[in-house]
């Protein structure tokens, strides 16, 4: 087995707050192989978006990513990487695609700019060469008269043309990862297939690994290989997609899934999960999710559950590994008691 | 953009018109009057005033007098400065080229180091840089101009002869120089003041730049231009900069006309006989001609600094579109 092309080893994010330490990633490990597009999914304040702008080291004060993390690409660590060191990395072997094309644009340069000014850091182009660069971008990214587009403000373009000037900036230097951060979130609905179908199939012919973090389990079944799912500043499941929606094991993935519309089950209403995500400066001893659980019991609360070997290529963080049978026996979560004492 | 200098025109007739309306009202309703003035003190009888009066058309009504003045001015006539005796349009034609070649060269450095300095500070928020620079900047900025001015003058002028101590060439050489000689003098009066006005005005425009810059620092494209691997110098300097000059572009088009229409504590200080001193003296003397021409001047330079300042945001924010 080759390495892996993106390796992160107990990754702990923490931000120094004057409400106290948020725990925002608090250990987490993943990889990523070569031409592979892994899915992140998890609740908003699950750790998913600062464990991206960690592996770019894009972590700002009062943010530090902790002594003892390793974030390894192509087999070197970033983490002990000099700043420049850093630089050289950004947008050339690996690039960001945001979740906001509104805001992730600079108003007051043309996207021809933009664009261009990648090429110009890493490949030390020309202004020339570079803006011909720039419009041969936007040509693959499917935008309809390139030439004139890209002397064009971002305020000149709709929401999923910007996104595609993202995604062009991001390809620039062909790199071998990107990272997607919930990238069509803010994108009108008919528009969100299209700008994945874009990403999925320019990746897959430039042979570059995705790692798409969403939280759309809809998104990931059609477009990656493997899914992780967060929770709390932890990973809690890492399986093949397939059998993330046959066997799901870790009950917070089985909530994610029923509160999954699909198509031709009627329900109601859509089942949610009790509850919210707590506080990152207050994470719970034991199990993180154990207040939401419908199978927790009292070796939860004492035991911080490990990553539990399920299958080949799957992990859960869950007592119910060891203790299956209980399975059997759900019951209201203290969530679910708390709320309905509540109102 | 046609459209928009039409409309912008009509608002600054508009403007010029209200202003010397209303400062032609005040002066005229202030007690006192021109010849009181000037003969403050002399034993002129009030029969010879009255004389006068009825001469210079002070005894007509308040409106008929304004009537005269807008026609006279529409014409370029700006009437006689009764405290200087000579005509209004020399008065100006002295002071006004006077305070500019003080005030451009400092309104310009000191926004060229009022930026610099708010980029330093805003590089590295909180940073050691950071602290000092903005503690001398707080100094400069509570510091009153004419006390800046006298210690300058005391430092370099007096302990330190480095500079002449005031007014705008060598009072007995001047005449003796050679061309070169002469310009080289001008310009070693004007080191005191310009530096001195460069320097409070830099505090202000600093603090603005500084905090302008850190408004924008967080904003989603600036983390875009570091994942592309934008230094953060650079992203600074090149992305959040060209964002954050909009509100000090606004600055200097309200500096201008502020500029133009003269320091007076510098102005005294270093006996710099520019628009400042002259309008002050001309208020105290009731100069009512020159008062008026003077605001007059300010309008315009207000309305010139306000069609100025549009275009430059328009020109620097490819949002904003003049209509």
């Amino acid at each position: 087995m080759t390495a892996p092309l993106l390796e992160i080893e107990s990754l702990r994010t923490y931000f120094y707050t004057d409400a106290g330490v948020a725990r925002a990633v608090d250990g987490v490990s993943l990889r990523v192989d070569a031409g592979e597009t892994v899915g992140v999914v998890g609740e908003s304040g699950c750790g998913k978006s600062v464990t991206a702008l960690s592996i770019l080291r894009l972590i700002l004060p009062p943010g530090r990513i902790e002594a003892g993390s390793a974030i390894r690409f192509e087999d070197k660590n970033l983490l002990e990487m000099t700043e420049r060191e850093v630089q050289r990395v950004r947008g050339n072997r690996i690039s960001m695609v945001f979740q906001e094309p509104m805001t992730a644009l600079n108003p007051v340069f043309t996207v021809g700019d933009q664009i261009a000014e990648v090429a110009r850091i890493h490949a030390g182009m020309s202004k020339r060469d570079a803006a011909a660069k720039a419009v041969e971008m936007l040509k693959l990214v499917g935008i309809p008269a390139p030439e004139q587009r890209a002397n064009e403000y971002p305020h000149q373009l709709s929401g999923g043309m910007r996104q595609r000037v993202v995604i062009a900036m991001a390809l620039v230097m062909n790199p071998a990862l990107v990272i997607a951060d919930e990238p069509t979130t803010a994108l009108d609905v008919t528009i969100q297939a299209q700008i994945l179908e874009l990403l999925a199939d320019l990746t897959r012919r430039l042979g570059t690994s995705v790692l798409l973090i969403t939280h759309d389990l809809g998104v990931v079944a059609e477009h990656c290989t493997r899914v992780i799912v967060m929770y709390a500043g932890e990973v809690v499941e890492e399986t093949i997609t397939t059998g993330l929606f046959s066997a799901a094991h870790h009950p917070y993935t089985e909530g994610l899934l029923g509160a999954m519309p699909r198509i031709g089950r009627h329900a109601e209403r859509l089942a949610t999960i009790p509850g919210t995500v707590p506080p990152p400066t207050a994470w719970p001893v034991g199990c993180r999710f154990r207040d939401r659980c419908q199978y927790a019991w009292d070796r939860c609360e004492r035991e911080h559950p490990p990553l539990y070997q399920i299958d080949v290529a799957h992990v859960s963080r869950c007592h119910l590994a060891e203790e299956p049978e209980r399975r059997a026996h759900p019951h209201p979560p203290l969530a679910a008691e708390r709320g309905a004492s509540a109102a | 953009m046609r459209r928009y200098l039409a409309r912008r025109l009509l608002q600054a007739a508009g403007v010029v018109l209200f202003v010397t309306t209303l400062s032609f009202a005040l002066i005229h309703l202030a007690p006192g009057d021109p010849i009181a003035a000037a003969l403050s003190g002399s034993r002129v009888s009030e029969t010879v005033r009255n004389q006068w009066r009825a001469e210079f058309g002070l005894d007509r009504p308040i409106a008929e007098q304004y009537v005269k003045w807008v026609a006279n001015a529409a014409r370029g006539r700006l009437g006689y400065s009764f405290s200087r005796r000579q005509p209004v349009s020399d008065v100006l034609r002295d002071a006004l080229p006077r305070t500019l070649v003080l005030a451009l060269p400092a309104l310009l450095l000191s926004f060229a180091l009022g930026i610099t300095v708010g980029v330093l500070q805003a590089e590295r928020p909180r940073s050691a840089r950071d602290r000092w620079l903005g503690r001398v900047l707080l100094a400069l900025y509570s510091v009153p101009d004419f006390w800046l001015a006298l210690v300058a003058l005391l430092l370099f002028s007096y302990r330190v002869r480095l500079f002449p101590p005031g007014g705008l060439t060598d009072p007995v050489l001047y005449d003796y120089m050679s061309p070169r000689e002469q310009l080289v003098d001008r310009l070693r009066h004007l080191v005191l003041p310009v530096i001195t006005l460069t320097l409070l005005t830099a505090a202000s425009v600093a603090r603005y730049q500084r905090g302008a810059l850190l408004s924008v620092l967080p904003s989603a494209w600036m983390r875009t231009a570091l994942a592309k691997g934008v230094s953060w110098r650079s992203a600074v300097r090149r992305h959040a900069l060209r964002n954050a000059l909009l509100p000090v572009i606004t600055l200097f088009g309200l500096s201008l006309p502020a500029f133009a229409a003269g320091t007076v504590f510098i102005e005294k200080v270093f006996s710099w006989p520019g628009m400042g001193l002259v309008t002050v003296n001309a208020i105290a003397a009731r100069d009512y001609h020159l008062v008026t021409a003077g605001v007059l001047v300010m309008s315009v330079m207000v309305v010139i600094a306000t069609v100025l300042t549009d275009l430059a945001v328009a020109a620097a924010d490819p949002r904003v579109r003049l209509s």
